[in-house]
């Protein structure tokens, strides 16, 4: 069974029709970059699959484990494994990361059966996991995002991901920002993370990011559709050619 | 689309956790005001000459006074002939036990989850508790009179401690100072008395709970705290109030006199009655608090996390007439539904080296208006005297306001005054942001009203700290989908 299987998607965002009917189907383990020019809806297709409440779904159908995932408030749909890193994270002041973390944690943990973690054992999984995304403590006993740089927040999304451990990671352009070593940071918590029954979706406007973060598939949307789909070498054609030569040879078909 | 307006709307339709009335035999005075009530209420308590004497002139300044009308909140005025200003239990004989005392009160506790005996005792808090006008049970006294601590009801101060008493009564809070003290000078039912003598250090958090009862009665407290040189007590002071249809005033007064190097710290959590949803009912409480640091180096802490009332106008204040004396103010005020609040501090600054900080937290939600006012005034002889503010105002919903109007006068050019100030809203994109990790909106607003307010509640004694945050929690409900 997939584990994500998008039919024929449209969303509006204030009051504009964004995404005209998108269908993707995502196999447990696969990971599927979304690329596509600016406008072209790929921060559309992940917000609305995470409930973003500014992104209405107008028709489509999509299910995540064979379950109707619109149906689903976005905590639940968080609780149920799907996980976005946000391009531009929020700031939270006087919450503690960590606090903050543990309390996302212990309800995720709920939906899957599990007791709550105390402070001592959830400490030891968050130290493993800030290792891997090489984050000082400091971070964990600041506010949510207040005062992080922007590399920092993007660390801090994965980090995030890493402790909650989703079936579905959305990465919406999870690059756009970042340097080179944080770029590499990121990446390699991501590929850590990489497992035969866990899906990713990477949203981003350049093939940079793929050359870190190798996925199976490459989809590109223009305009609000899937216009080509392909292998990674997909990527790397845009790359060489720019996103007019899709939109061009749309217009041609 | 859900907005997070719709979200705010949702959560205020939770009804008022706290809404019953207890059944019991209750003594009341008929209503309206002139000196023979006053008379009456004298007579009752069976005072001394002088607090009669004292009680009357309070009377006659009030009724020379008006009504003040420059608070940014709008009520039906209160007619004062309408109310009846004394209710008791029915006298009974002097109770030797808690078990004495009526079962009917102590099941009101109970259901308001107010710890009395035992869970006091392990938590180490000793609670004088004021149900209506009467003090009805008072523990660890003893405990406390062995280190010459006194900590009892008003009436039993002016039997006991009638010196004391008429030594500091209006002494920080004169009967002429406002509408609203002279009349509570008038006619004050009861209340709570602490001394804490030179060089004590209070052992425990002395706590007091209030709760009005009585259906139409305005109930009156004066508090008077005094702490002598090098002493110091923290004291705590929170309260539930029944539901109601009748607006029901409140107008308190608390004074507290800090001598040379004395500390005294004011923790208040108040949750009366706010009114339904569209501001029918509700109390009013018009409270007049003071603290004169009389002494040097003394210090007064305001920490208060204001949740109910309708309206809501009080501004805990200190008199910094001591050299190096200290005052601190830590306000949390939500307004929810149609509760409005116009509170904040004054900080007077006299001696010299003093110092003070202000920082108040407003959070607004459905279409409550909250206001800050503030004042800060440096003495011609306050040399070297700092003061730092600082203002937030977190809005829930777009039907709501927040207001600050911070007041500066200084007479001493030696004097360094900062003052911040913010407002922001709970975002849309804070809430989706926590529901994106699966916390429930509701826990997510929770969260963030709490982080918003934690300056303050970093202030509060622990376990209060806790209730503190479950009452911002309660308070808030429904305010989310």
């Amino acid at each position: 069974m997939s584990l994500l299987s998008i039919h024929d998607l449209h969303v509006t965002a204030e009051g504009k029709h964004i995404l005209k009917g998108v269908s993707l189907d995502i196999q447990p383990g696969e990971v599927h970059a979304i690329m596509g020019p600016n406008g072209s809806g790929k921060s559309t297709l992940a917000r609305a699959l995470s409930g973003h409440p500014g992104y209405a779904v107008t028709s489509g159908r999509v299910l995540f484990n064979g379950e109707d995932l619109l149906d689903m408030d976005p905590d639940e749909r968080a609780r149920k494994g799907v996980f976005m890193a946000f391009q531009y994270p929020v700031e939270i002041p006087g919450v503690n990361n960590a606090y903050f973390l543990k309390a996302a944690l212990n309800a995720v943990r709920k939906e899957r059966g599990l007791d709550d973690l105390d402070a001592i054992d959830f400490m030891a999984v968050v130290k493993e996991k800030a290792r891997l995304l090489e984050m000082d403590d400091s971070m964990l006993q600041r506010s949510v995002n207040e005062g992080f740089s922007g590399g920092e927040k993007k660390r801090n999304e994965i980090f995030h991901m890493a402790v909650l451990e989703p079936t579905l990671g959305i990465l919406d352009e999870t690059d756009s920002g970042l340097d080179i070593d944080a770029l590499r940071i990121v990446s390699h918590g991501v590929n850590t993370l990489r497992r035969e029954d866990r899906s990713f979706i990477v949203v981003t406007h350049y093939q940079r990011l793929l050359n870190y973060i190798v996925p199976d598939f490459v989809h590109v949307l223009s305009e609000g559709c899937v216009v080509r789909s392909g292998g990674c070498e997909l990527a790397l054609e845009l790359e060489e050619k720019g996103y007019g030569w899709i939109e061009a040879g749309e217009a041609r078909a | 689309m859900s907005t997070s307006t719709d979200v705010i709307e949702q959560l205020a339709t939770t009804d008022y956790k706290y809404g019953f009335v207890t059944d019991i035999e209750q003594d009341i005075a008929p209503k309206g005001l002139n000196e023979d009530i006053v008379r009456l209420i004298s007579s009752k308590k069976h005072e001394p000459e002088w607090l009669l004497e004292w009680r009357l002139r309070a009377f006659r300044t009030w009724l020379r006074m008006e009504e003040p009308a420059w608070q940014n909140v709008q009520y039906d005025r209160v007619d004062y002939q309408a109310i009846s200003y004394y209710a008791a239990p029915k006298e009974k004989k002097k109770l030797n036990s808690m078990d004495e005392v009526d079962p009917e009160i102590r099941a009101t506790f109970d259901k308001l989850g107010i710890p009395l005996i035992e869970q006091q005792m392990l938590a180490g808090v000793a609670v004088d508790a004021v149900f209506d006008s009467v003090s009805v049970a008072t523990t660890f006294r003893s405990k406390l009179a062995e280190l010459g601590i006194i900590f009892c009801s008003f009436s039993e101060a002016v039997k006991d401690h009638p010196e004391l008493v008429r030594q500091y009564l209006g002494s920080v809070v004169p009967h002429t100072d406002n509408f609203f003290a002279a009349l509570n000078s008038a006619i004050f039912s009861d209340g709570s008395f602490v001394f804490v003598p030179k060089g004590v250090t209070c052992p425990m958090e002395l706590s007091t709970y209030f709760r009005i009862n009585a259906k139409e009665t305005g109930q009156f407290e004066r508090t008077l705290i005094i702490c002598e040189d090098g002493a110091s007590v923290s004291y705590l002071e929170g309260c539930t109030a029944p539901k109601r249809d009748e607006n029901q005033l409140h107008a308190a007064v608390v004074e507290l006199v800090a001598l040379d190097r004395a500390t005294i710290k004011y923790s208040t959590v108040q949750n009366w009655y706010p009114g339904d949803k569209h501001g029918v009912g509700g109390i009013y409480n018009f409270v007049t608090k003071r603290g004169h640091c009389r002494g040097v180096a003394s210090k007064i802490t305001w920490t208060q996390v204001e949740t109910g009332s309708a309206v809501t106008w009080k501004y805990p204040s200190c008199i910094l007439q001591g050299d190096d004396s200290v005052g601190e103010f830590y306000s949390v005020a939500v307004t929810n539904n149609r509760q409005q609040a116009d509170t904040g501090t004054k900080m007077i600054h006299l001696g010299r080296n003093t110092r003070s900080t202000i920082v108040s937290k407003g959070i607004s939600a459905g279409q409550g208006q909250n206001t800050y006012r503030g004042a800060v005034k440096i003495g011609k002889h306050a040399t070297n005297a700092r003061n730092y503010s600082q203002c937030d105002s977190l809005l829930i919903g777009d039907r709501c306001g927040a207001h600050t109007f911070p007041y500066l006068e200084i007479k001493n050019t030696s004097a360094k005054v900062e003052h911040e100030a913010s407002t922001s809203k709970v975002g849309e994109d804070q809430i989706f942001y926590c529901e994106q990790r699966g916390i429930s909106k509701e826990d997510a607003i929770s969260m963030i009203v709490s982080g918003f307010c934690k300056e303050v509640f970093r202030e509060l004694p622990m376990e209060f700290a806790v209730e503190a945050q479950k009452l911002l929690g309660i308070s808030l409900e429904g305010s989310v989908g």
